[in-house]
Formats: C-alpha cells, sequence, structure tokens
C-alpha cells in the first residue's frame, strides 16, 4: 500500500506573504500536506487562493522581494528545500522535480525554438550529446501529442496553438524523469481527447518510475479521473482533504460542496442557469484570524468570526492521510435539523 | 430563442488560412501549414455557436480569420452584409466596432500599466464622438453592465481576480455595441465558480442586446449550456455541425462520438460512458492525409475514406457532417444527401 511508504515530499506549515506597496498579502497560510512516491495529489480552490504561490514557495521560484517564504518546512528526500544553497535548489528543480507552469506563454521564452528550451535541460541535467538531446526531445513531444515532431522542432512557440504550447511545458518537465512533478494547470487549454491521452501518459509514468504528482485544476473532471488524494484551498489554506472518492461522496467544508454544486454536467439535466458562490474572495491583507470563507458561507456560525478553524480529522485517521476538514460547522449540523 | 425565421448574421463560405512554411538558408517557401482548409458554416443573429475540437485544428486561427486579425488565404467572411475578408483597410477601420473578440488570457490581454478605465475607454477614444464627460459616463455604464463595480474605474488590472479581469475584457469587447462577438476560451482560465458568473454574463447580455457569439471552447459541458448550436473541427475542417441536444444525445461523426466518450465526469463514484480512445498518428496540418483527414485515427475508417474527401452535407434536418459512412449508400446508414450551399445552412433549425 502506498499508505505506507515514506513520504518524498513532505511539507510543513508553509506560510507565503507578499509585501506590496498597499501592506502585505498573506498568500498561504501554514500549508501542510505530503505526497508517497507513485501518488497523485490533486490541488483545486479558487482563484486567488494560493495554490500557485504555495508550489511556487516551495521550489523558490517567487521573486524576493516581494515574496517572503516566513515559515515551514519542506523536505525533500529528507533534505529542506527552504534551507539549501540557490545552486543546490536549482538542481533539485531541473533533474528531482519537474515543474509545469500555469502559463506556458509567459514561461517559455519566445526568442528560443522549441526543440532549443527541451534539450537545455536535458544536456545540463543529464549531460546528453546535442544530437542525443533531439532526439529525445522527439520522442518526449510525440509521447504528449505533437505530430511532425522532428520538424516541429525548429517552430517557436508563437508558431505553436495554445495547447501544443502547454504540451511542450509538460513534455520539458517530463525531461529528466523527475521524482516529483507538480503540474499547475496543465491542460487548461487541452481539448478532452488529448488531455485523456496527457492523463495515460501520467498513469504510466507513475507507475513505471514511480512518479509522484501534485495536479493543480480547476476541473474537478480531471481530478476524478487522475487522483488519488485531492486538497481543496481556500484563502491561502486548505480547508479540506481527502481521498478522491471520499471527497466527492461525503464533502464536508461549505466551500466544497459549493464548489461541487457549480459544475454543470455533460449527461444530467441542462440547467437554465448556473450556480455561483456568491460574494467576494478574502483580501487577506493580515493572518486571518477568522474562518476566510465566513462571509460567504451559508452556514456560518457565531465562533467562526472570531478564531479560524484549524484542520480536524473526520475519519479517525491522521492529519493528512484521512478526511480531514478546517471548519467548526459539519454536515452532521444539518441533519440534526437546521436548514439546508 | 431561434425563431424559423432567424437571419444568418455571420456566414462563412470554404474558409481557408494557410501559414507558409519557409525552410533552408534562403527561407524558401517550401509548403502551408492548412490550419483552417474549407471552413463553411454561420451562425444566426442572437444565436450561440459552440466551436469544439481537438487542440491545434485550428479553432482559433477561425476566430481570428473571422474578424481578419488574420488575413485569409481564401473563402468569404460576410457579417451584417459585408464581406469582411475582401474590405478595404478604411472600410474595415469603420466595421471593427460591430465586431469583437474576448480573449482566452484576460492577464495578457490587458494592458498592465492602463486603469480600468482607460482599458474599456480606449475602443470609445478611436472609434466614438464623445466628449471627455460622455466617454467617462459610458465607461460607468458599461461597468454596471458587466458587474464590477464603479469604484474600481481607476485600478489597474493586477488588483483584480481572474473573473473580474474577464469582465474587464468583455466590457471592452462591448463598448461599441458589437452584434457579434469572438469568445476564444474565454472561461478556459477561471475557477468554477468564476466560469458560472462569465457565462451567466454573456448569457443575460446575449437576451437583453441581442448579441451573437462564436464560442469557442474545450469545456463540452460549458458549450452544451450555452451554445445553440455546436460546430466539431477536425484539422482543418468541420467534422458535424449539429443543433446542441441533438449532438449531445448522438454523435453522428466518429470523431465526435470519440470526443464527446472522453469527457471527464466530474465524480468517481459515478460510472462513465465507454470512453473511445483514438489510436492512429495524429496528422500534421501541414501534411493532412488523402482522402478523410480523419482516416489515420478512424475506428470506422473504410477505403473509400482514404481516398475521396467527404464534404459537409445535410444528413438529418439541421444536421451537417463529414463522413462517408453517412454519404455512401454501401456503406453505413444513408441520409438526404443535400450538399451544403450557402443560404441552407444554418437557418434550417
Ligand atoms: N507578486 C504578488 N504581489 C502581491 N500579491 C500576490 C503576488 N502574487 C500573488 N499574489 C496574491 O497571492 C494570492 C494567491 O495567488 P495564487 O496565484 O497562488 O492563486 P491561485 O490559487 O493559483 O489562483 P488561480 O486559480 O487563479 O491560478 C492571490 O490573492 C494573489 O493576488
Ligand atoms: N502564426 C502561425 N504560424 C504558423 N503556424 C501557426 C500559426 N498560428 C497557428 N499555427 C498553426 O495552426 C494550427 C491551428 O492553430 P490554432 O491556434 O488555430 O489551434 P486551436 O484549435 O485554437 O488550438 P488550441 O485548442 O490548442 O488553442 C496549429 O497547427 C498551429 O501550429
Ligand atoms: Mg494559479
Ligand atoms: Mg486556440
Amino acid at each position: 500500500m502506498a499508505d505506507l511508504a515514506a513520504p518524498v515530499l513532505d511539507v510543513r506549515g508553509l506560510k507565503t506573504v507578499f509585501h506590496t506597496r498597499a501592506g502585505e498579502v498573506h498568500a498561504v497560510n501554514s500549508v501542510s500536506f505530503s505526497l508517497r512516491p507513485g501518488e497523485v495529489l490533486g490541488v483545486v480552490g479558487e482563484s486567488g487562493s494560493g495554490k500557485s504561490v504555495t508550489m511556487m514557495s516551495l521550489l523558490g521560484l517567487l521573486p524576493s522581494p516581494p515574496a517572503d517564504v516566513r515559515g515551514g518546512q519542506v523536505l525533500l528526500g529528507g533534505r529542506d528545500l527552504l534551507k539549501i544553497s540557490p545552486k543546490e535548489l536549482q538542481s533539485v528543480r531541473g533533474a528531482k522535480v519537474g515543474f509545469v507552469f500555469q502559463d506556458p506563454m509567459t514561461s517559455l521564452n519566445p526568442v528560443f525554438t522549441v526543440g532549443n528550451q527541451i534539450m537545455e535541460p536535458l544536456r545540463k541535467h543529464m549531460g546528453m550529446t546535442k544530437a542525443q538531446a533531439a532526439d529525445r526531445a522527439v520522442e518526449l513531444l510525440e509521447l504528449v501529442g505533437i505530430p511532425d515532431a522532428r520538424r516541429r522542432l525548429k517552430s517557436y512557440p508563437h508558431q505553436f496553438s495554445g495547447g501544443m504550447r502547454q504540451r511542450v511545458m509538460i513534455a520539458i518537465a517530463l525531461a529528466c524523469d523527475p521524482d516529483v512533478l507538480i503540474a499547475d494547470e496543465p491542460t487548461t487549454a487541452l481539448d478532452v481527447t488529448i488531455q485523456a491521452q496527457i492523463l495515460e501518459l501520467v498513469k504510466e509514468l507513475r507507475q513505471k518510475l514511480g512518479m509522484a504528482i501534485i495536479w493543480i485544476t480547476h476541473d474537478l473532471g480531471v481530478i476524478a479521473a487522475i487522483a488519488d488524494r485531492v486538497m481543496v484551498m481556500y484563502g491561502g489554506q486548505v480547508a479540506e482533504h481527502a481521498p478522491v472518492k471520499e471527497l466527492f461522496a461525503n464533502p464536508q467544508h461549505p466551500y466544497t460542496r459549493a464548489l461541487l454544486r457549480t459544475i454543470p454536467s455533460i449527461s444530467g439535466e441542462r440547467e437554465a442557469r448556473l450556480q455561483v458562490i456568491e460574494g467576494q474572495p478574502p483580501m487577506l491583507t493580515a493572518e486571518p484570524a477568522s474562518c476566510p470563507f465566513r462571509a460567504r458561507c451559508i452556514h456560518s456560525l457565531d465562533r467562526c468570526a472570531h478564531e479560524n478553524p484549524g484542520r480536524h480529522g473526520v475519519d479517525g485517521k491522521p492529519l493528512g492521510t484521512g478526511h480531514d476538514v478546517a471548519c467548526f460547522w459539519s454536515p452532521d449540523l444539518m441533519a440534526e435539523g437546521e436548514d439546508a | 430563442m431561434l425563431d424559423a425565421g432567424a437571419q444568418p448574421l455571420v456566414q462563412v463560405t470554404d474558409l481557408k488560412m494557410y501559414f507558409p512554411i519557409h525552410t533552408g538558408l534562403l527561407r524558401r517557401h517550401t509548403g502551408d501549414v492548412k490550419a483552417v482548409d474549407g471552413v463553411s458554416f454561420s451562425i444566426n443573429t442572437g444565436e450561440t455557436l459552440g466551436l469544439v475540437g481537438e487542440s491545434g485544428c485550428g479553432k482559433s486561427t477561425v476566430g481570428r480569420a473571422l474578424l481578419r486579425l488574420y488575413e485569409p488565404t481564401a473563402g468569404k467572411v460576410v457579417i451584417d452584409g459585408q464581406d469582411v475578408a475582401t474590405l478595404t483597410p478604411e472600410a474595415l477601420r469603420k466595421k471593427r466596432p460591430t465586431m469583437q473578440m474576448v480573449f482566452q488570457d484576460p492577464q495578457a490581454s490587458l494592458n498592465p500599466r492602463m486603469t480600468v478605465a482607460d482599458i474599456i475607454g480606449e475602443p470609445l477614444q478611436e472609434h466614438a464622438n464623445l466628449d471627455e464627460q460622455g466617454r467617462l459616463r459610458r465607461i460607468y455604464e458599461l461597468m454596471d453592465q458587466v458587474g464590477l463595480n464603479r469604484s474600481f474605474a481607476n485600478r489597474y488590472p493586477y488588483a483584480f481576480s481572474g473573473g473580474q479581469r474577464q469582465r474587464i475584457g468583455i466590457a471592452r469587447a462591448l463598448a461599441l455595441n458589437p452584434k457579434f462577438i469572438v469568445c476564444d476560451e474565454p472561461i478556459a482560465a477561471l475557477d468554477v465558480s468564476i466560469q458560472a458568473q462569465v457565462v451567466n454574463l454573456l448569457e443575460d447580455l446575449q437576451n437583453r442586446l441581442g448579441l451573437t457569439y462564436l464560442f469557442i471552447s474545450h469545456d463540452l459541458s460549458m458549450v452544451r449550456h450555452i451554445a445553440d448550436r455546436v460546430a466539431v473541427m477536425y484539422l482543418g475542417r468541420i467534422a458535424e455541425l449539429s443543433p446542441r441536444d441533438a449532438l449531445y444525445a448522438r454523435p453522428l461523426h466518429p470523431y465526435a462520438e470519440a470526443l464527446l466518450s472522453a469527457v471527464n465526469e466530474p465524480d468517481p463514484n459515478r460510472a462513465r460512458r465507454q470512453r473511445i480512445i483514438l489510436k492512429g498518428d495524429v496528422p500534421s496540418p501541414a501534411n493532412p492525409p488523402k482522402g478523410c483527414n480523419f482516416c489515420t485515427r478512424c475506428p470506422k475508417v473504410f477505403d473509400l475514406c482514404r481516398q475521396v474527401k467527404p464534404d459537409l452535407v445535410q444528413v438529418e434536418p439541421g444536421r451537417f457532417v463529414a463522413c462517408h459512412l453517412y454519404t455512401n449508400s454501401n456503406a453505413g446508414p444513408t441520409g438526404t444527401q443535400a450538399p451544403i450551399s450557402d443560404n441552407q445552412q444554418g437557418v434550417s433549425q
């Protein structure tokens, strides 16, 4: 069982603040999670909830200033990534951890060919010759479904469609067979058939190489298809964390419950109007002393205004291994007579 | 929404958009990427046509060529009675206000150094004859329309959430009272709640102002929600064009069938439809296969498909399919074989 293996990546109490002219932005507050070999952790949450900043923080990818990674530990293979030198961190990033950025257009360099950009890490971290790297680059592009790959090595990013650029990013992240793949909205620009192909590829890599994967997406269909566990973020915190089937069958946090109601279905009744979660996300100008979802929550209690609920288990398992939620309310209260 | 008397606002006939390939030291023209290769469809006034299909199949290129952000290689694009593809630069400038685009990435399409008021007001400055005060009034009106607080007018884009930024883009697209808007993946980067907000807004505006949309998206559940009819593209051509409900209930073209079967149900506890996994080489638009574009991957391929390119023909009332299964009487179900013509398609609902 994957459950018993030691984690490849263990993140504890991560905290990141941005310094801006208008004051501090507390983007990530005490985020903890871990990842075992061959496991897929899905990360979902509202836009601005801190998903990208969490991952960028743990890989030291945020420029400082304005970012200030203020606390926490990021253990990868026994080393704390927040403590090692920039040079060591760089080799970890290229070889041990692959990263797919959210926006492929700003992370691909417009003045270099696509081939050039895939071959660079191969030559740098794997010591390949130019010819070897080119062959491997063709192979990688074919793996992510780019036709006519050898000719396409000479193309520039602007000559690729949005989804093709995204697949190039995936190819680069996979180039050095990393232990951990962190993919930030890697398939938003892809149609479902190619998405399915990429998901199959990822499942295969995880089985063959034991690659562990963090998959950030707002597409709950993708989460349902590939994740083992899911972490739901809201307002810079972990709102809920559970095995995937459990999360969909038995969501506890009012934000998760609202989120699951907003998706239109491909089968089922076609609704006249889509549901939305009313209200605005929190400003995060200080460390939240109350529940960040309180203002939009249909179940909020008095207590929610005075205390920030910590994560507590709902199934008796240790935190981070089973189902836990950061909320004072619980669906059981509803069963006991509160109006739904 | 669609009545029998609806008139096409947009009529596209045999649109082609090729990007030249130059190779060698002399940069000789050695071929073309046939991004869009003979596409015809029409969109009625007040209608939403969904455009879906594989990544790289030419959806964005269709959208851009329609608004002449690219110079089309061939074909006609008649919007509200004028062929946009051949308008003179001056006539095109006059026409611009009536046709707009909402771009996929709100972040990249908004100038970070301009305030929201400047961004929304920019097209007004160029095309509308308004004094400073009139311009400001119109900016506020637009902000109200898309549900942006007026007090945000002097903020810069970075201070907005993804969904708010997308609304800034929509307000700008609406500034000059367009009749037709191309929405290119307008919701791909947004979380589901904000997606729902933006889609509700687009629908409200359509109901109120009678707007006509081309809605490009890979999100088939959302397309099912918003579109009246849907065009499924494959490698630069339309494979199927059908009314929404008919398509989702029973896709006719084998590619449309495979595409719909691949949608992930957003619940791991629910049984999914049998997924059709496509095998075979994905051809390149620089070198499309002989015969049907889909013949290298089609699970139902037969000899004819590798020789003759199927035309898009009407096989059931309102349903157009480019597939020999439906036109070759030996090989499968037959329908009425009416070749597509300019005025037949689109008004047939
Ligand atoms: N350079 C910065 N300065 C100030 N605030 C920032 C900066 N970068 C990010 N933030 C803020 O940090 C918060 C978290 O942002 P993050 O990009 O992690 O969100 P996300 O969950 O990835 O959202 P999305 O789904 O839209 O990608 C947001 O409120 C954002 O405004
Ligand atoms: N400026 C260009 N030069 C050369 N080829 C191009 C150019 N723009 C697009 N193409 C090619 O045209 C084809 C269609 O691209 P397009 O952007 O229209 O695809 P799309 O259907 O919008 O895909 P996606 O869903 O990934 O956005 C692709 O093969 C792409 O590489
Ligand atoms: Mg993000
Ligand atoms: Mg596109």
